[in-house]
Order: C-alpha cells, then structure tokens, then sequence
C-alpha cells in the first residue's frame, strides 16, 4: 500500500492548529503500521464480525425495483444493508476501527462529534466494548431531534457533551471536539465519524469504511454476474458515500452518484449540499474541500431535515472526484427525503434514516436508464420517527 | 483556487529551503516589529490581543488605543472568524458578537489602520479568510493598511509555503506558532521560517484566562523556543496576570501576549477603553 494521502488533488490537507501536528504525525504513523499488522487486522475482522454484525447482506428489494420498472424498462435495486450492523448504522465500521487503533496507541480517552447520534453511539458502543472514556460532541439541536440516540449513549457510559454555539449542529459539535482535543490531545484520540478532517482522516475513515463497497462489489457480482450501472449514497461529510465509492472507482462503467441536503431548496441558500452547489472551496475543520461560505470566507450554516447532514462542509475526496468526474453529486430536498422515507417503509418494510432517505428520493423518482441499481442503506430509522411525525403528522404517513 | 494550493513540488522545494529560508533580509514589517521588542523598554515587550470590530468597529479601535497608552509595545488584532477552532470561549464568543456587530475582514483593516500610527499591529486571522481572498491579495490588503505582521494559527508549516512567500514579497513578517507539543526537530525547522517573532503557545490548549502560575514548565518552554530561532520568543495563551506576565519574562521570553483577560474586560466594563487601559498598564508595570 502506498502511503497514507495528505491532498486529493488540491483538496485536503492539515489546516490545524500547530498544537495537533504531532498527534496527526503519531495518528499516520500508527495507522500506517496498523494497517498491515495482522494483529490488528484479525482483531478488527473478528469485531465486525461477530459483533457488528459484517458482512451486511445485499438485499435485492423487489417493491422498490417494481416501484421503479416500466413496461418497457426493468430496473433491479440492491440495498448494501448497513442498516442491520450493530447499533444500526455504517458508522460502527469506522469507530470500531479507531477505537481498536487507539487502543494501540495507548489513549485511553474517546472523543467523538456526533450529528444525528449514529456516530455517537458506534464511539460510545465501541468505547463500552473495550473498556475505554468516551465523551461525544452533541450540538443542542441535534439533541432535541434525535433524543433516542442520547439516551442510548448515556446508558453506553458515554457523557454526552451539549455544544450550544452556532446552529447547534454538527458544525459547532466537530469544532468543539477539536477544541477539547487540542486541549486534551496527550490521553486522548478524536474519532472523527466522516470522512472529513485533516489528513490522516479522511484517508483513515475511507480505508475503515470501503468494507462496504468491498463486500457489495463481491455480492452484487456473485448475484448478478455484472457491476451495478450506478451506485448511489448519500453524503453529509461523505463516509459512507466514499465507504461505497472506492471499490468501483476503478470501474469507469459505474456511475457514481452522491446525494446531500438540499433543505428548503438549493436556491432558499438553506441547504448543507456544498459539492453539488460548487463554487470556491474553503477550509473547514482542518481540510480543503467544498464548503458553504460567504464571500467574506466565513463558514455559513447548513440547513437539513436529517441531522447527519445538515453539514456545510464535505470529504475533500469527493471534491476531487467530482472535479475529476468521476462523481456526481446531486440533492435532495426534506420534503422529498420525507416522501422517500414514508415509500421505502411502505414497500419495503424497512425503515431508513432520514439521511439515507435522501439517496433513496434520487434513486426512485430521478428517471433515468440504468437497469442495476446499488443503493448504500446507511442506517436505521428508529431514532427519527420523533422527528418525521413531527413534520408530516400521523394521517400523512 | 489556484492562488491557495501549490504543487508538491512547491511545497517539497519550500521544505527543503527551510535553512536558507531564514537568511532572508529583513523586511519592513519584520524591521518595525524587532524594533518594538527591542526598544520596548521592559523586561519583555507587551503585546495585547484585541478583538477586531468588538463590540463594534469604532469602539475596538477606541480600544486598541486605549492599549497603546496603557503601556502596549505590539497588538495582536484578531480577525473574527465563524470556527476559531484554537480559541477558548472567551474570544470564541466575541469573535461571534463582532461578526453580528457587522465586522468585516475590511472593517477590521480599517482598525488596523487607525492602530498603525501608534504601534505595530500583527494581525491574527484563521486560513480560510486569507485563502479566499488569495495570500498575495490578502498580504497586499496588510501592508496598505499599514500592518506589520500576519499569525494564521491553523496554518501549520506544511500549508505555509505559498501564504509566506506572499508576505514575504509584501513586506508583512508571517509570525508561526509553536506549542509545547512540538517536537525539538519540527521546533527548529518552524524557528527557522519564523518572520518577526516566534509566537510560543504556553499550554496545551485554546486561549482562554488561567488562574494557576505559570511554575516552572514555562523556562523549559522559553528556553526551548529561544534555542530554536533567531527572532524574539513571544509567550501566550493563558498568561492572565501581571505575575504570570512577570515570571514569563523572569523565564526569558522577550514578548508577552495577553488575550482572554483584556477581551474579557472589553466584554464586561461599562467603558472598556479607560478600563483595558488600566489593566495593560498593571501588566505593563509588572514588566518594567
Ligand atoms: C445513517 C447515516 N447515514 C449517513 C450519514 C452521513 O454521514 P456520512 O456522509 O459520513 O456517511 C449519517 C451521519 O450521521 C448517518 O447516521
């Protein structure tokens, strides 16, 4: 393997403070060793097995495939079922990884940003698991919307931190958590829960997370005998997206399709879909990428219905796929990942998380002539029912 | 966003340069802010932080004054910025009430302007706002507002290159950071790239006021920073009092920055001006 990337393209980088330049150096050095240690490797496999649930299955959803299909054209859709790991989400792949990495390094202290919860609870659950301190980020908003999620990660032993600056939201929760470890950077580890950050993360969070485009590549083509015409994921910082992705990046027929937030509508400016939206990029929270922002270069708030989205910035991975075409990202608005959330209950007796909601939106109302679909079901949507009564009240569902 | 990225083989010609880098002559901003530490008259020059456009333009101009006849050598003026991720809640929280207030990258150039007739201003700014801007139009903007030097505490010598180069050819002293977690070899490799002063992070942390003495960890920090560069060692993050100001000179630093404590003053006194010049003037006395 080559060495761990610090830019993708012009994106990425380490716009940190000089405070966590050695813990970044230490991060790379370990991850690098690890990575290759059979030890770790073998501890790490039997963990996403036998505990998180690995591999998830590839469910060929028949409904949603009918839902799709017209007389004249056939469309298959394969679910990746991230959803049925432990904890009900991608997230586990990565903080599980991390935490066993931290491990090594000898940091006994976790500290975790977490948005919709997911991420907060894969840390807080890992953390329980081998015995380690956990303290997640939460933004006081996030709190209010995805309440199960807090309550799962205090019964975990976690200590769940309310950030109430800004939005609340995930923004001001990442902030916090790199707050906390520039403070606290000699016990602790900062598990990042996207592929975002200063280098090593995204690359780290990638290489944890393309277990799942690995496994749907291997699935799909022992089911089907053929690579998927598109494969579709949504993205808040993009690790579940990129998680999918790298296994067909290399495969030039696949199309690859990342969905963001797109809120109240592109043009209401309230929205968290920096990479489909485009124009200068920015540095946020230690990276290059597409970020939302003013003229001025200040970081503008995002706006999303799901809380694991409602994020201004992106992997600078994507930034550079989509520059590169190799990728293309699309939104979606709350109204229609609502839509989409209340159809794929209905069809499929699955229910997604609001996030995931949104790749669905794109994969069953876009038209479009791929007959082979592979759509990244992220997570679980028990800890958004609160919310999506909320917002279309019982006789709408 | 090709003013802001350079190629890897810049950046490895920039890393390979970091010896040569150094003899580079002086440049105005650099000339104006060795000359402040060096005729400051003190044990170690006094360098106030001030919020720039808090709690609003005019009056953190009327502040940053007030500095200035409190005894002030150099001020730090802060650029407001939406994630000040290497600040605590003090400064975190004023940049925020500024950007409310109105303030503005030009708003605070203008401060600066009003402030440069008195004394040398290092401008304090997050990376995002310089990168957008491009750094040789943002170094430009310095110098026309008569600034001397420029800190980006989230731009770390790897990501420096093309911002230094552009300061650099402005005449403006790229000021790096060094904290306690840097390694002896990173230490003199950033030492040696350092335009004006070393700006020596006391604790592992954000800003923000601590109570405890500085005790003796702070000689090895001096001592270490001083070991590391040719240019003068400024001490700060969480140095609060006029004893903390005083055992950092003891320990041999040749610059003393004071941040949380002066904005918190700015942020609860009825009339910050008389009051922030009352608090320079006991760190200032303590320095004498
Ligand atoms: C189920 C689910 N999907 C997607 C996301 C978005 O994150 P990412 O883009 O990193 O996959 C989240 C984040 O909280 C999530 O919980």
């Amino acid at each position: 393997m080559t060495a761990v990337e610090h830019r993708f393209g012009p994106y990425g980088g380490q716009y940190v403070p000089e405070t966590l330049m050695p813990a970044l150096a230490e991060l790379e050095q370990a991850w690098v060793v690890a990575r290759d240690d059979p030890g770790y490797l073998e501890e790490l496999q039997e963990l996403l097995r036998d505990f998180a649930g690995r591999p998830s299955r590839l469910y060929r959803a028949r409904r949603l495939s009918e839902y799709v299909s017209g007389p004249a054209h056939a469309r298959t859709i394969y679910l990746k079922r991230e959803d049925l790991n432990h904890t009900g989400s991608h997230k586990v792949n990565n903080a599980i990884g991390q935490a066993l990495l931290a491990q090594r390094m000898g940091k006994r202290r976790i500290i975790a940003e977490t948005g919709a919860g997911q991420h907060g609870v894969a840390s807080a659950t890992a953390c329980a698991l081998l015995g380690m301190e956990c303290v997640v980020f939460m933004g006081t908003e996030d709190i209010r919307r995805q309440r199960p999620n807090v309550e799962r990660m205090q019964l975990l032993g976690a200590r769940v931190h309310p950030v109430e600056a800004g939005s609340g939201t995930l923004k001001d929760a990442t902030s916090e958590a790199i707050r906390d470890w520039v403070t606290n950077v000699e016990s602790t580890h900062y598990i990042i829960g996207s592929a975002v950050g200063p280098a090593p993360y995204p690359s780290l969070v990638r290489d944890l997370q393309r277990v799942i485009g690995d496994e749907a590549r291997a699935q799909i083509l022992e089911r089907e005998g053929r690579l998927p015409d598109r494969v579709i994921a949504c993205v808040g910082g993009g690790s579940n997206a990129i998680g999918i992705f790298t296994a067909f990046v290399g495969d030039p027929d696949v199309e690859l399709i990342g969905v963001e937030a797109a809120g109240d509508g592109l043009d209401s400016g309230r929205h968290g879909a920096p990479l489909t939206v485009g124009g200068q990029s920015g540095v946020l929270h230690g990276s290059m990428s597409a970020v939302m922002q003013d003229a001025e270069g200040q970081i503008t708030e995002a706006h999303s219905i799901s809380a694991g989205l409602d994020y201004p910035g992106s992997g600078p991975e994507h930034a550079h796929l989509r520059d590169l075409g190799r990728a293309r990202y699309v939104a979606v608005t709350d109204v229609d990942a609502l839509r989409a959330f209340t159809t794929v209950t209905k069809l499929e007796g699955i229910i997604p998380a609001l996030e995931t909601a949104h790749a669905f939106h794109f994969a069953l109302e876009e038209p479009s002539t791929s007959t082979l679909d592979l759509v990244c079901l992220s997570g679980r949507g028990d800890k958004d029912l609160a919310q999506v009564l909320e917002r279309l009240g019982a006789e709408e569902l | 966003m090709s003013g802001f990225t350079e190629s890897d083989h810049q950046r490895r010609r920039a890393a390979g340069e970091a010896g040569q880098v150094a003899s580079e002559p002086l440049g105005e901003g650099a000339a104006r802010i060795a000359d402040a530490f060096a005729t400051s008259g003190k044990r170690a020059a006094l360098m106030p932080y001030l919020m720039g456009g808090f709690p609003s333009p005019e009056r953190s101009l009327d502040i940053g004054l007030a500095y200035a006849d409190g005894g002030a050598d150099l001020v730090e003026l802060g650029v407001p910025f939406s994630d000040p991720l290497a600040d605590g809640p003090v400064v975190a929280a004023a940049g925020t009430a500024a950007l409310r207030a109105g303030a503005t990258v030009a708003r605070v150039m203008e401060v600066c302007e009003g402030l440069a007739g008195r004394l040398p201003v290092v401008l304090m700014c997050y990376a995002n706002l310089v990168l957008v801007r491009g750094p040789q139009v943002f170094a430009a903007a310095l110098r026309d507002a008569g600034a001397s030097g420029l800190i980006v505490p989230d731009l770390p010598m790897e990501e420096a290159p093309a911002v230094l180069a552009a300061c650099d050819a402005a005449g403006i002293a790229l000021v790096p950071l060094v904290a306690p977690t840097t390694p002896d070899e990173r230490l003199h490799a950033i030492g040696a790239r350092a335009r004006g002063f070393l700006y020596t992070v006391s604790v592992t942390g954000t800003t923000g006021e601590r109570a405890a003495p500085l005790g003796e960890r702070v000689a090895q920090i001096v001592g270490r920073a001083k070991a590391a560069t040719d240019v003068p060692v400024a001490l700060g993050f969480g140095i609060t009092t006029p004893e903390q100001a005083s055992e950092a000179a003891d320990a041999g630093a040749d610059g003393v920055i004071v941040g949380s404590r002066l904005v918190r003053e700015a942020a609860e006194a009825k009339d910050p001006a008389p009051a922030v010049r009352r608090v320079v003037a006991a760190l200032a006395a303590a320095l004498s």
